[in-house]
């Protein structure tokens, strides 16, 4: 088991946000957490990376327990986290900011092949890439949140709303982006509204509602479950 | 129900938009009436005062600017004025003259001059020492001033930082006067930084006299200034002080150490403050506790003007304060005395007019 989430509880205040998750994913794996707004989705990957501190439960990367160590030490263990709304720098080029995203590495020759392969990976970023990073269109600053955690070296990436405001041909793209990380070796923690995109690409899939897990399957299985598609699918 | 309060609150700024054009336009006016009255019709002084004033304005502008650095960095990481930045500098200003004042009295005779001490017989590596000394105490009370006094109040609401910088300000000042007695300190020069000698230009048939110690500080503040741009800019700990600047959160995911780069951002404005400190020292040869007062709120009134948060504009700001300030009472044909009131004239107008400085982007919400 690469990443063990266990009987996680998150408060905002007093606003009690995860009511006790538990989860799993095993190396090489892509699993989904789905669920409408406000199920704590993004909660679940703030607290993994460190952001947030769970009141009680724990994370567990590699055997090593996560919960008391500081964001900037748990991407040196290799969970980087790119966090929904791109969080792009604006006022750095895109090339600086695939620098930030190699910040924990020092060996400059490995950097500059790294952002080479982000390059081929993403051509427009290499045409954009003295451009400012709050000067692009959503669909490059997506482009550019992955790139920049790919910099890092994830050994398991989480991914926040990677399809968010993106025309459905970019979406698309990205998720095939996805895939393709992950058979290099990632293995992907993916929170998704676009449950669709997000099931057909999963291994595995856990089902968030109000800060609780109510179901999980395989990401096909849970594409046949009625009550999925009643409440994430659109129903028919 | 929704319209007529929008439009009310649209026609409020509106109008507060036109009264702050009104008052720049009449402000303008006036002291463009003013000056063209002093400058062109009274004629009361040549050319060769206006660049003794532009000189020395701009000396003094490059220390402003300096200072301006640190409060704009500062600012940029941490949304806070650090008021107790004056006395940082003041520290260093005293570093430069007990280095100095220690260096004059180790003898260092030469069968030519019997008498020479130190200071005299290898002035350039006492004035780098100076600069050691004086940056290193600047940098270190930088530091320590965030750790003991700001860190503990990362996530108060920030009324009470400021509060907490104008009462470390007023203990350091303090602590100085203890130390080292209220009353002013003459800071004596290695002999080839004599305050009075310099280079002489004719100026319209009159003398003017370019001092050593002013162009030694103009000189440096540039150097300095273009090394802090180069770090910003260039390095990878600059890369990370704008992350930090643009988002605290994404930084830490970068794996950005965010306490260590705030730290570090101390260290650096101390250290800019440290020298403009020693430069007050060699250059205006006065030194007390009071010191670092004045040039601090001007400091933080040049980061104002310039647009605070913005590291260009810290530098122009401290640049233009200073020539104004160093012109202004004449060219307006005002007592000499006033040059402070001119200065904070600037910053009440800045503030009213444009109150996002010269290069300042307008406030985004997220960072209010």
């Amino acid at each position: 088991m690469m990443l063990h989430v266990e009987n996680l509880q998150v408060y905002y205040g007093a606003i009690h946000a995860l009511k006790g998750v538990s989860f799993h994913l095993d190396k090489g794996e892509v699993v989904a957490l789905i669920g409408a707004n406000g199920a704590g989705k993004s909660t679940v990957l703030k607290t993994i990376s460190g952001l947030l501190r769970p009141r009680e439960g724990s994370v567990t990367f590699e055997g090593q327990v996560l919960e008391e160590v500081p964001p900037q030490d748990i991407v040196r263990k290799g969970v980087i986290h790119v966090p929904e709304g791109r969080k792009i720098f604006p006022r750095m080029t895109v090339t600086e900011n695939l620098e930030m995203g190699a910040y924990i590495h020092a060996d400059r020759a490995a950097i500059n092949r790294d952002m080479e392969s982000v390059f081929e990976r993403f051509p427009r970023l290499k045409e954009r890439r003295n451009q400012l990073g709050g000067t692009l269109s959503g669909g490059e600053q997506q482009m550019l949140a992955i790139g920049r955690g790919l910099m890092a070296h994830p050994s398991l990436l989480l991914l926040d709303e990677p399809s968010m405001g993106l025309s459905p041909l970019l979406v698309e793209q990205i998720f095939d982006i996805i895939q393709d990380i992950n058979e290099q070796g990632t293995s992907i923690l993916l929170v998704e509204q676009n449950a669709q995109m997000a099931l057909a690409i999963a291994d595995r899939a856990y089902v968030l509602e109000t800060g609780k897990i109510v179901m999980q399957g395989t990401g096909d299985d849970l594409l046949q479950d009625s009550s999925v598609i009643e409440a994430y699918l659109g129903g028919h | 129900m929704d319209k007529p309060i929008s439009t009310s609150t649209h026609n409020k700024l509106r109008l507060e938009r036109y009264i702050r054009t009104a008052i720049g336009i009449v402000i303008s006016a006036f002291l463009f009436w003013r000056i063209y009255n002093v400058v062109v019709l009274q004629q009361h002084f040549g050319a060769d005062t206006w660049v003794r004033f532009g000189l020395s304005g701009l000396i003094l502008g490059g220390m402003y600017a300096l200072i301006a650095i640190g409060y704009t960095l500062v600012y940029g990481i941490m949304f806070m004025i650090n008021f107790a930045h004056g006395e940082v500098m003041m520290l260093g200003a005293f570093g430069g003259y007990f280095t100095f004042e220690i260096l004059r009295f180790i003898p260092a005779p030469t069968t030519a001059s019997p008498d020479l001490n130190f200071l005299n017989a290898n002035p350039f590596l006492s004035v780098l020492l100076a600069f050691v000394v004086g940056i290193t105490i600047s940098a270190t009370a930088g530091f320590y001033l965030e750790k003991i006094a700001y860190r503990p109040l990362r996530n108060a609401p920030r009324l009470i930082l400021l509060i907490t910088a104008i009462g470390a300000s007023t203990i350091l000042q303090n602590l100085a006067m203890l130390l080292f007695g209220p009353q002013r300190k003459n800071v004596v020069n290695p002999d080839v930084l004599d305050r009075a000698a310099g280079w002489v230009i004719n100026v319209g048939g009159n003398d003017v006299l370019i001092s050593y110690t002013g162009v030694f500080s103009l000189v440096l503040s540039t150097l300095l200034m273009i090394g802090l741009f180069i770090l910003v800019q260039r390095t990878k700990l600059g890369r990370a002080m704008r992350a930090v600047a643009q988002d605290k959160n994404t930084a830490f995911l970068m794996g950005v150490d965010v306490n260590d780069v705030v730290s570090k951002t101390f260290i650096i404005s101390g250290a800019l403050a440290g020298a403009a400190g020693v430069m007050w020292s060699i250059h205006m040869g006065l030194v007390n506790h009071f010191t670092g007062f004045l040039p601090g709120i001007k400091a933080f009134t040049a980061a104002v003007m310039g647009g605070i948060g913005n590291i260009p504009g810290a530098m122009l700001g401290g640049i233009l304060l200073g020539v104004i300030e160093a012109i202004g009472p004449a060219g307006m044909g005002i007592d000499f005395q006033l040059k402070d009131v001119i200065a904070f004239s600037i910053l009440v107008l800045v503030l009213i007019v444009r109150p996002s400085g010269i290069l300042g982007e307008k406030l985004s919400e997220e960072k209010l």
